[in-house]
């Protein structure tokens, strides 16, 4: 439990959140973590707040992070931002749409990926394979090469 | 080892239901129980959604009486509908195993209470499994089959949001379970509730229910202990116990996975051999009053802990008798309507005609916010019907003139159905107007089927689709009219006016298909289309 690294998605019902933590859960296990993701559905599609909790480790124990141990908190619509930084540590890390130049960006629905591509930076724990996995794994065939591309351009930010 | 999964509980659940080769599950969607059944389908299951949680659970008691493993999923405001069967079945058992899942939500992340149906375990009288994770909720279910089975006796499955909702890692069985076939097996003396049969029936169901206790406190199956230290115990069940040992991970923790009923040695001699011990569950204080009633030195939680999900903060404030204040957290976007959706313009014309709407359970409850604040009451599935007809009856004839009951499609065939009876059976003076806001779907919990979509569970057609205003028309409804709200706005409120000022009974269909639901449903009818070629 002590080694947990919780990390929260968070942003509007119909952003891709739980797209996007599904992603990152999704790489973390096929790292060999002990992985739990948690969120709330039901309401989100009708456009309401939505965040989705990560945490791994070697034991993870509760699913939901407490309030002020977020290690990494990844926010895909501004307006969200206040809302959810008591969740981070004080030391903890936002990343904001912000951290990307959206303008290199090949298609701008990719950005969320792109903000994957920073979150990843900071993951020296997850090997690139595990990511481009993930990410290959939760999107369409169609759409990967420029997932790719994006989550590239966050990854070498 | 097995290769693990990284699962939802929900999809843990559909998974075991797959390999402890349920013959069917019948459910009603509710958050947060809804993708069970679909996910059982997927995997290759036999899975119906069945018009409400009453007529669900029946065809899974029908299908054990069968000799077979039938399963029943709701959220836990549906096993009230479901409630009646409920009761009657834990007298008699049935001879195939039969689990019924309640997903309890406790914070209300998306229901009208936050009952804890830990109750209706004692109630009824019917053992209960509370698993704390996706694992648990995996090997749980082969286990709530085998004690249905050994006992003849339902099996209630309580899981909450959080284990609903929550991802961690699953290994899967590797041998498959062994059932055998469908038989039937006259025993009317347990099968046939008349009061001679269920005086001796429920005295059986007592001593089984003892033997059961027995059991559990004889066996390591049915409870797990965590020994750590002696200085602070903790007895706890499902997911408070994750919170428990990140909060206090120097506690001794007994976490009961059979949580009713009772195993009361356990409970004792574990309150024995710590020199705290605190019951911490989520929601009503069941535990710790059944301790209490064993006579065990052991504290609860203060009041306001009863109110909401637990967490691991809240945890430690229980452990610490914190009575202080918590932190409010920020309050985010609320859900709404969505833009472009049908119902939008519905509660227009409703604002516009000033009405007082009683509402019903579904994404049209939103209309009580900005901007259109429309809806005067919700209380449950199927009771806008037949609260507007209260409201009529007691109102004075100009007040009573402006109720309108509001419901949508599903909820029409879940119990609204009913309310039309009742509507065409005992008249209001002034009589009365029901819009049924029809988006063809089952949208709040995630567009599921119904009997009006001419779909089934899987999507492929349905044998036949049932068809409100051919219904409501052959009940003795005196007006029927059929609408496009998005398209027909003042004939809308034109009718709608002309019908409030009539003393007939009036269903008005207001049809426009959801926006998220449409695209869903073109593609499953082109895929079935595709499918008769």
């Amino acid at each position: 439990m002590s080694n947990t690294i919780n990390i929260i998605v968070a942003g509007l019902g119909g952003q891709g959140v739980l797209k996007a933590s599904d992603i990152v859960a999704e790489a973390v296990f096929s790292a060999g973590f002990d992985v739990k993701k948690s969120e709330v559905h039901g309401m989100s599609q009708r456009g309401g707040s939505v965040s989705s909790e990560v945490r791994f480790g070697d034991d993870v124990a509760s699913p939901m992070i407490p309030a002020g141990e977020s290690d990494f908190l990844l926010v895909l619509e501004d307006t969200q931002i206040e809302v959810n930084k008591p969740k981070l540590k004080a030391e903890g890390t936002l990343i904001t749409l912000a951290d990307v130049d959206a303008s290199k960006l090949e298609n701008p629905k990719t950005i969320n990926i792109a903000m994957l591509g920073v979150l990843s930076a900071s993951l020296p724990q997850i090997a690139e394979e595990h990511w481009i996995n993930a990410l290959k794994k939760f999107l369409p065939e169609k759409h990967h090469a420029v997932n790719l591309t994006a989550f590239a351009l966050g990854r070498s930010k | 080892m097995a290769v693990k999964q990284l699962l939802s509980g929900n999809e843990a659940i559909a998974l075991a239901a797959f390999d402890a080769r349920v013959a069917f599950g019948a459910g009603y969607p509710g958050t947060p129980s809804s993708e069970i059944l679909d996910e059982f389908a997927r995997l290759g299951g036999k899975a119906q959604w069945s018009p409400n949680e009453k007529t669900a659970l029946e065809n899974a008691i029908g299908g054990a009486f069968g000799q077979v493993r039938t399963l029943a999923t709701m959220k836990h405001v549906g096993l009230n509908v479901a409630a009646d069967p409920l009761f009657t079945i834990a007298y008699s058992g049935t001879p195939g195993g039969l689990v019924i899942i309640s997903a309890d939500d406790p914070g209300m992340a998306s229901s009208q209470n936050e009952q804890d149906n830990r109750r209706y375990a004692a109630a009824a009288g019917v053992p209960m499994f509370e698993p704390s994770d996706s694992q648990e909720a995996y090997d749980f279910l082969f286990k709530a089959f085998e004690l249905s089975e050994k006992f003849h006796q339902p099996v209630l499955y309580r899981l909450t949001t959080r284990v609903c909702h929550s991802k961690s890692l699953v290994a899967r069985r590797e041998s498959p379970v062994e059932v055998a076939p469908a038989a039937y097996t006259k025993d009317v003396k347990s099968n046939v509730m008349i009061p001679a049969y269920a005086r001796i029936a429920h005295k059986n169901l007592r001593k089984k229910l003892a033997d059961i206790a027995a059991l559990s406190d004889s066996s390591n199956e049915y409870t797990k202990e965590l020994v750590k230290g002696e200085e602070l115990g903790i007895i706890t069940s499902g997911i408070s116990y994750h919170h428990c040992r990140e909060a206090a991970p120097e506690a001794s923790i007994l976490k009961l996975t059979l949580s009713y009923p009772f195993p009361a040695e356990k409970l004792k001699a574990f309150a024995a051999k710590v020199k705290r011990c605190v019951v911490v569950e989520e929601g009503d204080p069941i535990l710790y009053e059944a301790c209490k009633a064993m006579g065990l030195n052991v504290e609860g939680k203060a009041e306001m802990y009863r109110f909401g999900e637990l967490n691991v903060e809240r945890v430690r404030r229980i452990l610490a008798n914190d009575l202080t204040a918590e932190p409010v957290p920020a309050p985010g976007k609320p859900p709404q309507l969505c833009v472009g959706c049908p119902h939008r313009k519905s509660y227009e014309a409703l604002k516009a005609l000033n009405c007082i709407v009683t509402g019903d359970i579904g994404c049209y409850t939103l209309g009580v916010l900005p901007p259109f604040e429309a809806v005067d009451t919700c209380v449950c599935m199927g009771a806008s019907i037949t609260t507007g007809l209260g409201l009529r009856r007691a109102l004075p004839e100009a007040e009573a003139r402006r109720v309108v009951s509001v419901l949508g499609d599903s909820t029409f065939w879940h119990t609204g159905i009913n309310g039309i009876v009742d509507m065409v059976y005992n008249k209001p003076a002034t009589g009365h107007v029901v819009m049924v806001l029809d988006n063809s779907i089952t949208a709040m919990t995630g567009l599921q089927e119904h009997p009006g979509t001419g779909r089934k569970l899987d999507h492929t057609p349905a044998e036949k689709r049932l068809v409100i205003e051919d219904t409501v028309k052959a009940m003795g409804v005196d007006n029927v009219d059929i609408i496009d709200p998005l398209t027909e706005q003042d004939k809308l409120r034109a009718v709608l006016a002309e019908r409030l000022a009539s003393n007939d009974t009036t269903v008005i269909i207001a049809r426009r298909p959801c926006i998220l639901g449409a695209v869903k449903a073109k593609s499953y009818e082109e895929t079935n289309k595709a499918a008769e070629k």
